[in-house]
């Protein structure tokens, strides 16, 4: 459960100030398959961010299965990040030098969990996303949709409760984004709350519940 | 993230960096191995020094006519003016004196030396027999036996001396003319070299009798006394110092010098000297030191979309930071090693090249040269690495 009060963002340059997020109130419930559309410079990402405990809000308050995430300590915060948040990115930010097997080890890694077990769980998750034979290769010999689901097994090895995709399937063509989507909804079939933001309509039509965001305010949700 | 996972991860890294890595270790292993070798030339040099007075005698005392006024005052005694001559009655009344196991009265001169029709000038020392076994001088051939006197008109020859007078190696036994007093050859010294400016094989040693009347002089140039043991040194001062205050009627009026202390004083300059030639090493370490950084410094922005991801699949402040530290932990660790390496490779050859310096490196240098390695190494990512942990992970996976 995430429940947004009263939520805004505000970022200064200089003496101007953007409100990235204007009093924004949302709950989305467990389990959820949410799409954020909007124009450029809405605020998506950047309410993306706030779920996702990388950026705070300048003002309102953020529960997360109630708990006041934002008032957590800097550790804690990274805790949620790792164990209960999933993050994908346009862009997919896999590390060069290590294989896909590697960078979907690495928040294993983090979570301190011993190099037996990690190995099992990295296995199981590259036979899911049919990586197997992939499992050694450096992200540079991957394609863009082998890439993206490299970082999706990465995001969702810690079977986190939410998993926030910024633009998933922007640098993918029409065929490789729509295996991603069928990722992520299988994902979401197994209960994971899904929040993907995108420019594609017939990707964001999929979702359950459609939020639009123009100028940091939500005008749409349904 | 467990510290053993932490080690493996900046390894892989490190690894993966190749020419980063090894511009680092090169410039720590230098700065290292500079420490290495020039500690080890200091301490050679000084091991050099102590052995060159170690060859002197072992427990010596020396007594210089005229006093100081300075406490153990050794330079001073050596330029200082002569109120009261030192006379073979002084050194004779040492004999009975507790703590001397031997002494031997000294002149020294320059003299010309004749022997059939070949003539050069040389150094004339005066003693007795004791001074060899005082100076552990070593004779090749024949025997020197004089006393304090009277002792019949003999002579050693130096190694070289003896072989330019008589080319065909029958020196002994032969007369030779020391000034205007003829002389028999006695003894020939082994070749030895020089030691603390005294060369044997140049030297010519006569009765201190002799040398006394060919100078014509009463008064000793000093003496050399060997003390029973080197805890004996300091009270047989005592008792010499005494007993010639009461033979020169209350007055001390005699410099009185133990080897130990003038070991000493050697000995804590050249460790100075050493200490300080390693200080300048060191300070290649700490130019390396500045390097790192901004080789670290350059990493993290390198790597600054790979920082942002690591924090947003959860990884703490702690994490990062360690992560880069542990990267330069590793550099600096092989940097050590390599170093070391090099510098007692750099010693040994020190070693060839100058085969009379004892050029070991000290333990003590090479802990010192790894620990500040080490030091210089965290020091210098201390800076990059809390920058990386700092980064906003926003800003930082929206680079492109
Ligand atoms: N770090 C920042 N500093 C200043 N302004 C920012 C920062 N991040 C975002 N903004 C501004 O906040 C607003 C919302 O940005 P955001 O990235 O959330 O938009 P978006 O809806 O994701 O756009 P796009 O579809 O182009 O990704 C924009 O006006 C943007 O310029
Ligand atoms: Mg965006």
């Amino acid at each position: 459960m995430i429940a947004l009060t009263a939520i805004s963002r505000i970022f200064t340059m200089g003496d101007q100030e953007v409100r990235a997020l204007n009093n924004i109130n949302l709950t989305i419930a467990p389990g959820a398959y949410v799409s954020v559309m909007g124009p450029s410079g809405s605020g998506k990402s950047t309410l993306l961010n706030l779920i996702g405990l990388l950026d705070q809000p300048t003002s309102g308050t953020y529960l997360l299965e109630n708990i006041d995430v934002t008032s957590l300590s800097e550790t804690d915060q990274a805790r949620v990040r790792r164990e209960r948040i999933g993050f994908i990115f346009q862009s997919f930010h896999l590390i060069p030098r290590l294989t896909a097997a590697e960078n979907i080890e690495l928040p294993l890694i983090l979570d301190g969990i011993p190099s037996a077990e990690r190995k099992k769980r990295v296995q199981a998750i590259l036979q899911q996303t049919n990586l197997l034979e992939r499992a050694d290769h450096r992200p540079s010999e991957l394609s863009g949709g082998q890439r993206q689901r490299v970082a999706i097994a990465r995001a969702t090895i810690l079977n986190p409760a939410v998993l926030l995709a910024d633009e998933p399937t922007g640098n993918l063509d029409h065929k490789t984004g729509a295996e991603v989507i069928a990722l992520l909804e299988n994902l979401h079939h197994q209960g994971t709350t899904i929040i993907t933001v995108t420019h594609d309509r017939e990707i964001g039509a999929r979702a359950h519940r459609k939020i639009q965001m123009r100028d940091g305010e939500v005008v749409s949700d349904d | 993230m467990t510290r053993q996972d932490a080690f493996i991860l900046s390894f892989r890294t490190v690894v993966s960096y190749r020419l980063r890595a090894i511009l680092i270790l090169l410039a720590m292993a230098l700065g290292v191995a500079a420490v290495v070798v020039l500690t080890a030339l200091g301490e050679g040099a000084r091991r050099f020094v102590m052995n060159q007075f170690a060859a002197l005698g072992t427990n010596l005392i020396i007594i210089i006519p005229g006093r100081s006024e300075t406490a153990g005052g050794f330079i001073g005694a050596l330029v200082g003016e002569t109120p009261r001559d030192l006379t073979l009655d002084d050194a004779a009344s040492l004999t009975a004196l507790p703590g001397v196991r031997r002494f031997a009265p000294l002149n020294v001169g320059l003299s010309e030396i004749s022997a059939g029709g070949l003539l050069r000038e040389v150094t004339l020392a005066g003693s007795t027999a004791s001074l060899i076994a005082i100076r552990r001088m070593r004779l090749a051939q024949g025997s020197f036996t004089a006393d304090n006197g009277p002792n019949p008109a003999e002579a050693v020859l130096g190694a070289k001396i003896a072989h330019e007078l008589f080319p065909q190696g029958n020196a002994l036994g032969q007369r030779i003319r020391l000034g205007d007093r003829r002389f028999r050859v006695a003894g020939i010294f082994a070749m030895q070299g020089e030691s603390m400016g005294i060369n044997t094989d140049e030297l010519v040693l006569i009765p201190i009798d002799h040398a006394q009347a060919l100078f014509n002089t009463q008064s000793l140039f000093r003496i050399m006394v060997e003390a029973e043991s080197r805890s004996a040194i300091e009270p047989t001062k005592k008792v010499i110092r005494a007993a010639l205050k009461l033979r020169h009627d209350g007055e001390e009026d005699v410099t009185i010098i133990g080897q130990d202390a003038i070991l000493a004083t050697f000995d804590k300059i050249l460790r100075a000297l050493t200490l300080a030639v390693s200080g300048i090493a060191a300070i290649s370490l700490a130019v390396a030191g500045i390097l790192v950084m901004n080789v670290m410094l350059v990493a993290v922005s390198q790597r600054t979309t790979e920082i942002g991801l690591l924090k947003a699949i959860g990884a703490t402040h702690t994490d990062i930071r360690n992560l880069f530290l542990l990267e330069t932990l590793w550099l600096a660790v092989a940097g050590a090693v390599v170093g070391i390496i090099l510098g007692y490779l750099g010693s040994l050859g020190l070693r060839l090249a100058y085969p009379q310096l004892p050029a070991y490196p000290p333990i003590w240098a090479s802990l010192a040269a790894i620990a500040t390695a080490l030091v210089t190494g965290i020091a210098a990512s201390i800076l990059p690495a809390s920058k990386a942990a700092r980064l906003n992970p926003v800003l930082a996976l929206s680079r492109r």
